[in-house]
C-alpha cells in the first residue's frame, strides 16, 4: 500500500464524521424548503424525501403554498411590517451608541469609568425584568401597539452591546490621528465625522447586521409590546400565530416559515463575514 | 404602497432626528464660553443614552424588584408571598428542573461540539463551506427554527405513512413504533434543546475555531516531534491553551440558556412538562395577569445572571487595566 493511499485511508474517518454532521445539520432546512414547493395532498400523503425518487420530475413543485400565505394569510403584509420595525430599531440604536461611545473614548468627563462598567452591567440584564414596568408605562403613553414604541423598546434593549462594542472599536482607533487633529485645530464633532465613524465601517456594519437581525428574529418584544395588533404584527408574531391556528397545514406552514428566514438568509450569504466579526468582537463581552 | 412610504418617512425622521438632536445640541453650546463648552459637550454625546438606559432598563429593573413584593394588582404589599409561591408552586418547580436540564445538557453539548468542530475542520480543504452549513442556523429565528423542527419530529400513528424525518426512520426504517418527541415526558425535553443546539452550536464554533487558529503551530509541532499523539495533544495543549476563550463561550451558553423562550413557546407553549423559566414568567404575566409573581420569576432569572455580570465587570476591568 503507497503512502498516499494511506494516508487518505486513515483520514476517511474524519471526513466521514464532518459530512455526517453537515447533513444532519442541513437536512431539517432542506426539508422546510422542499416541502412548501410541494401541492398539499403530496405533502400529507407522503415524506418530503420521496420527491427524490423523480429528481427530475419538476411537476411535482409549485408556489400555491407561498401565493396563499402572502396574500390571505397575511405574511405579505407582516413582512412589510418586519421591514418597518428592524431598519428603525437599527439605525437608532446605532446613531446614540456612536455619539456615546466616541464620548466614552475620546472625551474625559467625571464618572466616565464608572457609567462604563453600568454599560457592561446592563448587557446581560434579562430583558424579563423589564416588560411589566415598561408596558405599564407604554399603556398609559399610548405607545403600546404602535412602530414607535417598539422601534424605542429595541432601542433600549441594543444599546449596552451596541455601545460596549463601538467604545471598544474606536478606543483601539490610533491616538495620535486624534491628537494631531485636535492640535490642527479640529472639533470633536468634525474628528467624530471624519475620523472615528469613516474608519470604524467593519464595526458599524457589524453591529448593524446584528442588530437587524436580533430585530427582524425577535419574538418576545413584539409579543410584549405589539399584544394582539395584527396591523403592526411582525413576521415572528404573525408565524408564532400560524402554527396555531393552521396546526397540521405542514404545506402553508413550511411556506410561511420560509418567508419568515428569506431575508435574514440573504443578508448571512451576502454579508457572512461581517456577521463572524461581529460576534468575534461580541464574544469578549461573554 | 402606503405603508411602504410610511416607512421611508418613518426611516427619515427616526434617523434624521437622531442627528439632528445632536447637530442641534452642539450648536446651542457653541454660545456657551469655550471652558463651559469643553465640560458640557461629553454630556451632549452621551446625554440620550443615559436617558434611554435609565427609562428603559434602570428604572424598570429596580421597578419589578419593588413589584415582586407586592400582589397581583401591585397595590398590597404582601411580603414574600410570590416568591414563597415561586419556590414551591408544582409548575414553577418543574420549569426550574427544566432551566437546569437546558443549563446542563445545553451547554455541555453546544460548547463541546463547537470545541470538536473546531479542531476537526482545520484539517479538511472545505472548511469554509461545512462552518457556513453549521453556522447557518444563528441567522433565522427561533420561531423559524420551531416550525424546522416541528416538522422534523412530526408524529402520525403507527400505519399511517411518516412525514416527520425523525419517525420516518424510527418506524419505517428500523421498525419500532413512531414515537410523539414532544408529547413523550421522557423525550421532550431533550427535543426541545436539540433544536437549541442546532442553532447554536454554530456560534461555539466560530468563537472556538478563531481561538484554536490563534494557538502557534510551532507549539503543537513540536508536541508532535516530541512523540505526543493527536489525543494527547487535544487534552495537554489545545484544551489548556484554549481554557479561557471555553470559559467565554459556556458562560454566553448560560445567559441565553436562562432566557430561552422562543423555541418552547412555538413548538410546545410548555405543555407536557417543558415548561422553563421565561415562560412561565410570561403566563403568569399575560395569561393570568399575576403581575406580582411575573415580576418575583423575573428577578429570580436576574439572580441567576448577576453572577455572569460579576464576572463580565471584573473581566473588564483587567482589560482596561492592560490597555
Amino acid at each position: 500500500m503507497n503512502a498516499r493511499l494511506r494516508k487518505a485511508l486513515s483520514s476517511a474517518p474524519l471526513h466521514v464524521a464532518i459530512v455526517g454532521i453537515a447533513l444532519i445539520w442541513s437536512l431539517p432546512s432542506v426539508g422546510l424548503l422542499i416541502s412548501s414547493f410541494r401541492p398539499r395532498n403530496d405533502v400529507f400523503a407522503s415524506g418530503w424525501w420521496t420527491v427524490f425518487q423523480h429528481p427530475f420530475d419538476f411537476t411535482q413543485f409549485q408556489l400555491n403554498n407561498y401565493i396563499h400565505v402572502l396574500t390571505t394569510e397575511g405574511m405579505g403584509r407582516a413582512f412589510l411590517n418586519s421591514l418597518t420595525i428592524s431598519i428603525p430599531s437599527t439605525v437608532i440604536p446605532i446613531a446614540v451608541a456612536a455619539f456615546a461611545g466616541y464620548a466614552f473614548a475620546w472625551m474625559e468627563f467625571p464618572g466616565r469609568q464608572v457609567l462604563f462598567v453600568v454599560v457592561v452591567g446592563l448587557l446581560v440584564v434579562p430583558l424579563q425584568m423589564t416588560l411589566i414596568p415598561l408596558l405599564r408605562v407604554y399603556n398609559r403613553l399610548g405607545l403600546a401597539g404602535t412602530f414607535l414604541g417598539i422601534w424605542l423598546a429595541h432601542t433600549g434593549y441594543g444599546l449596552p452591546f451596541a455601545v460596549y462594542l463601538l467604545r471598544n472599536f474606536f478606543g483601539t482607533l490610533p491616538k495620535d490621528l486624534f491628537e494631531s487633529a485636535f492640535i490642527d485645530g479640529a472639533s470633536h464633532l468634525t474628528a467624530f465625522f471624519r475620523l472615528a465613524l469613516p474608519l470604524s465601517i467593519p464595526a458599524l456594519a457589524s453591529l448593524a447586521i446584528f442588530q437587524f437581525l436580533w430585530v427582524w428574529n425577535d419574538l418576545l418584544v413584539a409579543l410584549i409590546y405589539l399584544g394582539g395588533t395584527e396591523a403592526v404584527a411582525p413576521l415572528t408574531l404573525k408565524m408564532a400565530n400560524l402554527v396555531n391556528s393552521l396546526g397540521q397545514n405542514w404545506h402553508l406552514l413550511t411556506a410561511a416559515a420560509f418567508v419568515t428566514m428569506m431575508l435574514p438568509l440573504v443578508v448571512f450569504f451576502s454579508l457572512q463575514r461581517y456577521f463572524v466579526q461581529g460576534i468575534l468582537a461580541g464574544a469578549v463581552k461573554g | 404602497m402606503k405603508q411602504i412610504f410610511s416607512t421611508l418617512l418613518a426611516i427619515i425622521i427616526g434617523v434624521g432626528g437622531i442627528v439632528a438632536l445632536f447637530l442641534g445640541l452642539e450648536f446651542l453650546i457653541g454660545f456657551l464660553p469655550d471652558r463651559t463648552q469643553e465640560r458640557v459637550r461629553p454630556w451632549v454625546y452621551v446625554g440620550p443614552l443615559l436617558l434611554i438606559l435609565t427609562f428603559f432598563l434602570v428604572y424598570p429593573t429596580l421597578n419589578t424588584l419593588y413589584l415582586s413584593f407586592l400582589d397581583k394588582y401591585s397595590e398590597v404589599f404582601v411580603g414574600l408571598d410570590n416568591w414563597r409561591y415561586a419556590f414551591t408552586n408544582h409548575a414553577m418547580l418543574i420549569s426550574f428542573r427544566n432551566n437546569v436540564l437546558w443549563l446542563v445538557v445545553f451547554t455541555a453539548l453546544t460548547v463541546s461540539l463547537g470545541l470538536v468542530l473546531a479542531v476537526l475542520l482545520d484539517r479538511v480543504r472545505y472548511e469554509a463551506v461545512a462552518k457556513s452549513i453549521i453556522f447557518l442556523p444563528m441567522a433565522i429565528s427561533f420561531v423559524g427554527a420551531g416550525v424546522i423542527w416541528k416538522f422534523v419530529y412530526a408524529f402520525r400513528p403507527a400505519g399511517q405513512p411518516q412525514i416527520g424525518i425523525l419517525n420516518a426512520v424510527v418506524n419505517t426504517l428500523l421498525g419500532f413504533q413512531p414515537i410523539g418527541w414532544l408529547i413523550e415526558r421522557a423525550m421532550n425535553n431533550f427535543a426541545l434543546i436539540a433544536v437549541g443546539v442546532w442553532i447554536w452550536t454554530g456560534f461555539c464554533m466560530v468563537i472556538l475555531s478563531a481561538a484554536y487558529k490563534g494557538i502557534p503551530r510551532e507549539l503543537l509541532e513540536a508536541a508532535r516531534v516530541d512523540g505526543a499523539n493527536e489525543w494527547q495533544l487535544f487534552w495537554r495543549v489545545t484544551l489548556p491553551m484554549m481554557k479561557s476563550t471555553i470559559a467565554v463561550v459556556a458562560t454566553t451558553m448560560v445567559i441565553n440558556v436562562l432566557k430561552i423562550f422562543d423555541i418552547v413557546y412555538v413548538m410546545t407553549n410548555g405543555n407536557f412538562d417543558t415548561e422553563v423559566i421565561a415562560n412561565r414568567m410570561y403566563k403568569e404575566m399575560f395569561a393570568f395577569r399575576e403581575f406580582g409573581r411575573a415580576s418575583a420569576i423575573a428577578v429570580i432569572l436576574l439572580l441567576a445572571i448577576i453572577p455572569v455580570m460579576a464576572v463580565n465587570i471584573r473581566r473588564f476591568q483587567e482589560q482596561e487595566a492592560i490597555r
